[in-house]
């Protein structure tokens, strides 16, 4: 069983949701990065996503690809996101889990890049451009390290390849709320209740909701029929105007709102 | 990496986008049904003869096929070795042998009942082709172009708009074609139910570097049968330039199996061989993903994609085609590189001694060919593929020579 099986099986006894923000690595920096995941966990996330910045994210709306091209702007390097990861996984009790392209995988080699994520006590990856038939030789070599592969399902996915999906990710299935790139929205598509709920009931395995989710609103509309829910926008939006000056109160900023995200899920 | 296939076919690519090792389907799921019905609906279109027939009537009577086979008895002459034949996809509509997808793409787009069409363009010559089809058939159509290439190819930016399109100016990463694609690919991640993609050349996920293969294969199709008709049998060498690819694919995906016939493809080199001055990933890459494709590109040691250079927009691309890098792992196709400076010398001296301005992407494929005409006889023939007209980088020209054409 791995981490990210325990943490679900632990909330579903708990009749809890997780809330997994998402945040760039190395935007402005990697101890800042570290700073912020510490943070996030404390206020009582649940779980971490941290995006390796790419250069050519087309999964992505303006705001994370602007995060990465600035991330990629102060030369940032996989060596040293890895290393970074390493350094603050033992630190927090919530499951880190990457999220890049396979690009980047395939270029750092994928089974180079597996044992690095677990020795680094990294959970799992979603890989968004990794869609299901190009995905059994990477999920080969994360089972064999317990390595949860996270995949996705969307709304353009017709019902009899979600449950193929579902069968082959590992961890949780990530449900695509819109079909579209990512960042805040204010309107959630109105079929997407009863498309999750559905699918909670195809799969025993957990499910979590990410992309255009940004308010209390959206999180008690979504909690309910969810297992978890992935905020990433609207948090890298509040990353972006970091200085040295302000760190400790963008920090703070970040943290309150990710509060009242976590008080909406109650 | 797999070893390489002992022989190159060309009955690729198999169900799953794959040549040899390459291509594939490397995009978000959100693409994945898109790309499926795509598939299925081009497959259909394929064995329908009122869909080809259409096709025919327009490329005849719209574009104005078949574009010749020109000799080119004067530049020959200068080179003093092998017969230089021009195919002339610059004689076609618009000017580039870009119409001979978009209509194909275009009709497609009217099967699967949508009306908004999207693209990408670097050179402006695929946005202007698209812009052209759309206007002749109604749809909708949004053009994504770098702000580099739009200050570059200013004259088809204008075009583009007296034809109709938006012309949406994408101003992130290096502003060129690569960041144009990854902009339509994100609008196509929210339109994806009412909007086709036509992208511009045989780049991208499965099942557009077949569609687009098969739609610019009419181009070495012609050229076998005026070979034929013209010099009573096959050239010695095929060369085309290769960006992304499409003119290539198209003029060399005929001869594949046809063993006599050497075929050269030629990179853009930039200013030079350091990362950074040339665009030649099949000469100086490594296999890799990039928009949605396993093929060679140009990335850092990190998989981050690599800003690369031509003057030449439509060739000014860090990736190609994953069916060259099927075609150079198969050993069937030599690639090589021309620099700006060889191109710009092919260019000054297809004008002056034939009367023909190509297109500057062009200009590098003749440069390779009247180096390689020179160094073989004059019984043979080599036929390079003269895949647009210039017009539209005189300014881009005029600002390269420190002249003004005011």
């Amino acid at each position: 069983m791995s981490v990210i099986d325990q943490l679900f099986v632990k909330l579903r006894n708990e009749n809890r949701k997780a809330l997994m923000p998402f945040i760039t690595a190395g935007d402005p920096d990697l101890e800042f990065t570290a700073e912020v995941i510490q943070e996030l966990v404390a206020r009582g996330a649940s779980m971490c996503e941290v995006g390796i910045p790419y250069s050519d994210p087309i999964a992505d709306g303006p705001v994370i690809q602007a995060s990465y091209t600035r991330a990629l702007g102060r030369g940032i390097k996989l060596a040293d996101l890895l290393e970074s990861l390493g350094n603050v996984s033992p630190q927090i009790s919530a499951p880190l889990v990457t999220m890049g392209s396979y690009a980047i995988i395939y270029r750092h080699g994928i089974e180079k890049y597996a044992d690095a994520l677990s020795e680094r006590g990294v959970a799992g990856m979603i890989v968004p451009d990794l869609p299901l038939e190009e995905s059994p030789q990477l999920a080969k070599v994360c089972a064999a390290r317990d390595l949860s592969l996270i995949q996705l399902v969307t709304p353009t996915t017709p019902p009899d390849r979600t449950l193929k999906i579902a069968e082959t990710s590992s961890g949780f299935l990530y449900y695509v709320s819109v079909a579209g790139i990512t960042g805040e929205r204010t309107e959630l598509p109105p079929e997407l209740v009863e498309r999750v709920s559905w699918l909670r009931e195809q799969t025993p395995l957990p499910v979590c909701i990410g992309f255009g989710i940004s308010q209390p609103e959206h999180v008690k509309l979504l909690a309910p029929v969810a297992d978890g829910l992935i905020v990433g926008s609207a948090i890298v939006r509040r990353m972006a105007n970091v200085t040295p000056k302000n760190r400790s109160t963008t920090l703070q900023e970040i943290g309150d709102y990710v509060e009242t995200l976590l008080s909406a899920l109650e | 990496m797999p070893t390489p296939p002992d022989s190159c076919s060309a009955n690729v690519p198999d169900a799953a986008g794959r040549f040899g090792q390459f291509g594939g389907r490397y995009v978000p799921e959100t693409l994945i049904h898109a790309l499926d019905l795509l598939a299925v609906e081009y497959d259909a279109a394929r064995q329908d003869a009122s869909f080809q027939a259409e096709l025919d009537e327009l490329l005849k009577n719209y574009v104005g096929r078949a574009s010749p086979l020109y000799f080119a008895k004067r530049l020959t002459e200068h080179c003093g070795g092998a017969q230089i034949w021009l195919k002339r996809e610059d004689l076609n509509h618009t000017g580039a042998h870009k119409i001979n997808n978009t209509l194909g793409q275009a009709l497609l787009t009217l099967r699967m009942g949508k009306q908004r069409v999207i693209a990408e363009t670097g050179a402006g010559q695929h946005g202007v082709a698209t812009a052209t089809a759309c206007a002749h058939f109604g749809l909708d159509c949004i053009v994504y172009m770098g702000e580099e290439d739009i200050r570059r190819q200013a004259p088809n930016v204008f075009s583009m708009k007296l034809l109709g399109a938006e012309v949406r100016p994408v101003s992130s990463g290096s502003r060129t074609l690569r960041d144009a694609i990854n902009e339509a690919m994100r609008d196509w991640m929210s339109s994806v139910e009412s909007t086709h993609y036509i992208l511009g050349s045989v780049v991208g996920p499965h099942p557009f570097p077949r569609i687009v293969r098969d739609f610019q294969s009419v181009i070495g199709r012609e050229t076998i049968t005026q070979c034929r008709e013209q010099f009573e049998g096959l050239p010695e060498v095929v060369v085309a330039c290769v960006g992304g690819g499409s003119n290539a694919a198209g003029m060399f995906y005929p001869f594949i199996e046809l063993d006599g016939v050497s075929l050269v493809g030629v990179e853009a080199g930039g200013r030079g061989n350091q990362p950074g001055d040339h665009a030649s990933p099949l000469t100086y890459g490594s296999p890799g993903v990039l928009h949605g494709s396993f093929s060679y590109v140009m990335q850092d040691e990190d998989g981050q994609t690599c800003d690369v250079h031509s003057m030449s927009a439509g060739l000014d691309y860090p990736g190609v085609g994953p069916e060259h890098s099927y075609w150079k792992a198969t050993g069937r196709v030599d690639y090589t590189t021309c620099t700006d400076n060889d191109a710009m010398h092919a260019f000054d001296t297809l004008a002056r001694l034939e009367g023909i301005l190509p297109a500057l992407e062009s200009s590098h494929a003749i440069a390779q060919a009247m180096e390689i005409a020179r160094n073989r006889s004059s019984s043979e023939q080599v036929v390079v593929c003269l895949s647009g007209r210039g017009d539209k980088d005189a300014s881009e020209i005029a600002r390269l020579k420190g002249e003004s054409l005011g």
